[in-house]
């Protein structure tokens, strides 16, 4: 054992930590907001009664229990990487993307559109359905961008009306010009036509080929994002609006910019959904990926491969949740209770401190109490 | 246009009040959390949540054997304490840990959905609609009531109505001519300057987000006990955010709110109206025009809207 024989250990170790403590750091938060969630998750389960371990082996059963439960839960995940996608993209320009319901819908609606109105092969078919989404979802999303761009309305507020304006609108169209005749109770479109659906990969589940699509458009926008021009100045703008405008770059054209791609690849993923998996538009289609995707955003630390990861996770939750009703007896509901929690601790982790500090000052009170008294 | 002459009666007009009434009540607790600087996207959620507590407090106190009048008082009083405890939610996460307002408030907004879900599940054993319990439904007040037309469209409605109506002017009167709403506005333009003169920025921001969760509370128990007699899962159904869009189009003040309720209440009640008389007018276009309404009123194009200058921003000392 020699001197230099330590310090090329610890030198080592110094490397690898300034490796892998960044992620670590990274990772820490999402990880640390997931499992104290799931323990609040677990009193409430505790609370009423039941086993939260019976209840979170039921719900993990319920979600890659078998083959198609394995599917499902992919599939689930894909509209939620499209629309986490986009929420973290416009939070990269510093711009909150409440509407990508509204943007996930109108894509989903021009893809219903394309793909039960126009007869071609499907080599020109499908790409023209997926392109149709990210169009129409762009225009919704870009209109917001340039609401703010051009008359400074805050994006919060016109992405939330834009969202209603876009059901009442699909509300119209599937009642209306778009609704199948021999219809149902429920007014629904026409069935999209064989060449306008994607292949499906895992049979007996609906998984489809989206997740591919999914996974490679997280690729795509990883790329851009940290690679281009385009996805510096979009990161510039977000840090620091002002710095980037001196710098040289136009804030508000990268704002405006920012949310049309956020909307484009929302209103993908609605194209992807639509000819991946329900194939018809149904009146009062209203799932709520896009706000998922605020959580899924924000867990994922708005980059994309955390919002791979972070999709899978809240695909995974919703998936089991049915599972863990039927066989634990827990309301599945739960799952937006933590859901809301995950939120809570990843937007304010000082909340996790709160209470250890609490009963630090509440001791250290106490101490000096008892020390006043015996002096 | 005969039609359209038969459809605008007494019962129109009653019917826009009972439709504004909950945007109402929930916006003037929006006006004054973002008077106060704090951003309440969660409107949506604290009226879920007091249309469900009033419900569930409203069948046990009866199941206790009160009488069905006091059972739903109880059910409204409970709307409104439940409402302040999650909008309490909201203010700590908001002003002592500084989170982002709106990612706080859609939170609050999916917690309130998994919370009363769960509940829902748990105590009644549906998804659905809850039983149906003693609700304050229309009580006519004396003499004001005979009043020719005015007397069928505001003073033959559920007493919640009433406070609404009340708390338009109050607000209005507490908001613009009493120290404590000149410091409660003060919070939400220059909280720094504010505090520099010794007004205590936090306890004005609690006490602004507490009083939303009262009003929206309280808008919310007008779904299930005024409007109803049950509880259904979601029944807010988006009208949060309409309340949020009527602060914006009333530009932050409560008779421009007011009117920004009714004239979305008579949107409602006229697209179901017309509907029930069998004209063939697509609703989704009039059910959208609150949200149309609004986008243009920030645009300015009808007036620019200005929201108050530090809403949204935390307060460090």
């Amino acid at each position: 054992m020699t001197t230099s024989d330590e310090s090329t250990i610890k030198r080592w170790r110094e490397r690898i930590m300034l490796v892998v403590a960044p992620f670590i750091q990274q990772l820490i938060l999402p990880v640390g907001a997931i499992i104290l969630a799931l323990l609040i998750g677990a009193i409430f389960i505790l609370a009423i009664g039941n086993n939260p371990i019976t209840a979170y082996i039921a719900l993990l059963q319920g979600a890659f229990g078998d083959i198609f439960s394995i599917g499902e839960t992919l599939e689930a995940t894909t509209p939620l990487i499209f629309t986490g996608l986009a929420v973290a993209f416009a939070f990269r320009a510093n711009m909150f993307n409440i509407g990508a319901e509204g943007q996930f819908l109108m894509g989903a609606l021009a893809a219903t559109w394309v793909g039960t109105s126009l007869e071609l092969p499907s080599i020109i078919h499908l790409p023209l359905i997926l392109l149709a989404g990210i169009i129409v979802g762009g225009l919704w999303g870009g209109a917001a961008g340039l609401l703010k761009a051009i008359r400074g309305v805050h994006e919060v507020i016109s992405t939330i009306m834009l969202n209603f304006i876009a059901i009442f609108f699909i509300g119209y169209m599937v009642t209306g010009p778009m609704k199948e005749e021999s219809a149902l109770d429920i007014p629904q479109t026409a069935k999209m036509l064989d060449t306008a659906q994607l292949m499906k990969i895992m049979p007996p589940s609906r998984l489809s080929i989206g997740i591919i699509l999914a996974v490679l458009v997280a690729a795509f926008i990883w790329w851009l994002l940290w690679k281009t021009t385009v996805g510096y100045e979009v990161r510039a703008v977000g840090l620091n609006f002002f710095a980037a405008e001196f710098g040289g770059i136009k804030p508000n054209y990268n704002m405006f910019l920012a949310m049309l791609i956020s909307g484009g690849l929302a209103g993908l993923g609605g194209a992807v959904v639509i000819s991946g998996l329900f194939l018809r538009f149904q009146h009062g289609f209203e799932p709520g990926y896009g706000f998922t995707a605020i959580a899924v955003a924000l867990v994922g630390g708005n980059n994309p491969p955390g919002v791979v990861l972070a999709a899978l996770l809240f695909a995974t939750l919703s998936q089991g949740a049915l599972g863990m009703q039927n066989v634990a007896g827990v309301p599945q509901d739960i799952v937006l209770i933590i859901q809301a929690l995950v939120i809570f601790f990843v937007a304010a982790p000082q909340i996790v401190w709160a209470f250890p500090e609490w009963i630090e000052r509440r001791r250290e009170a106490a101490q000096a109490a008892s020390e006043g008294g015996q002096a | 246009m005969e039609i359209l002459f038969s459809v605008l009666t007494v019962s129109l007009f009653a019917a826009t009040i009972r439709s504004a009434t909950p945007l109402v009540l929930a916006a003037l607790g929006g006006i004054f959390s973002e008077r106060s600087g704090i951003v309440n996207i969660a409107l949506e959620g604290i009226m879920l949540i007091g249309a469900f507590f009033a419900m569930m407090i409203s069948f046990y106190a009866n199941q206790y054997g009160l009488p069905p009048l006091v059972s739903a008082l109880t059910g409204m009083v409970g709307a409104m304490v439940f409402g302040f405890l999650i909008s309490m939610i909201h203010a700590v996460v908001s002003i002592r840990f500084r989170a982002d307002q709106v990612v706080g408030g859609v939170a609050i907004n999916i917690l309130a959905l998994g919370l009363t879900g769960f509940l829902l599940q748990l105590i009644f054993e549906t998804s659905g609609n809850s039983p149906s319990v003693p609700n304050l439904a229309a009580m006519p007040i004396p003499i004001l009531a005979s009043i020719p037309i005015l007397g069928g469209i505001f003073f033959n409605q559920s007493p919640i109505v009433y406070v609404a109506l009340l708390a338009v002017p109050i607000s209005s009167f507490v908001l613009f001519r009493t120290p404590l709403g000149l410091r409660l506005r003060a919070v939400g333009e220059h909280p720094k300057a504010a505090d520099t003169v010794g007004v205590n920025v936090f306890r004005l921001r609690y006490l602004g987000v507490g009083l939303s969760g009262v009003l929206a509370g309280l808008a919310g128990s007008y779904l299930s006990l005024g409007q109803l007699n049950i509880f259904t899962e979601n029944m807010t159904n988006g009208r949060g955010f309409i309340a949020l869009a009527a602060v914006i189009f009333g530009k932050w003040n409560p008779w421009g709110a007011f009117g920004a309720c009714l004239l979305f209440g008579f949107a409602d009640a006229i697209q179901i109206s017309l509907q029930n008389a069998g004209v063939n007018i697509p609703s989704d276009f009039l059910l959208m025009l609150p949200y149309i309404l609004t986008l243009v009123a920030l645009a300015g194009f009808i007036g620019r809207s200005r929201p108050p200058a530090a809403a949204g921003v935390s307060y460090e000392k």
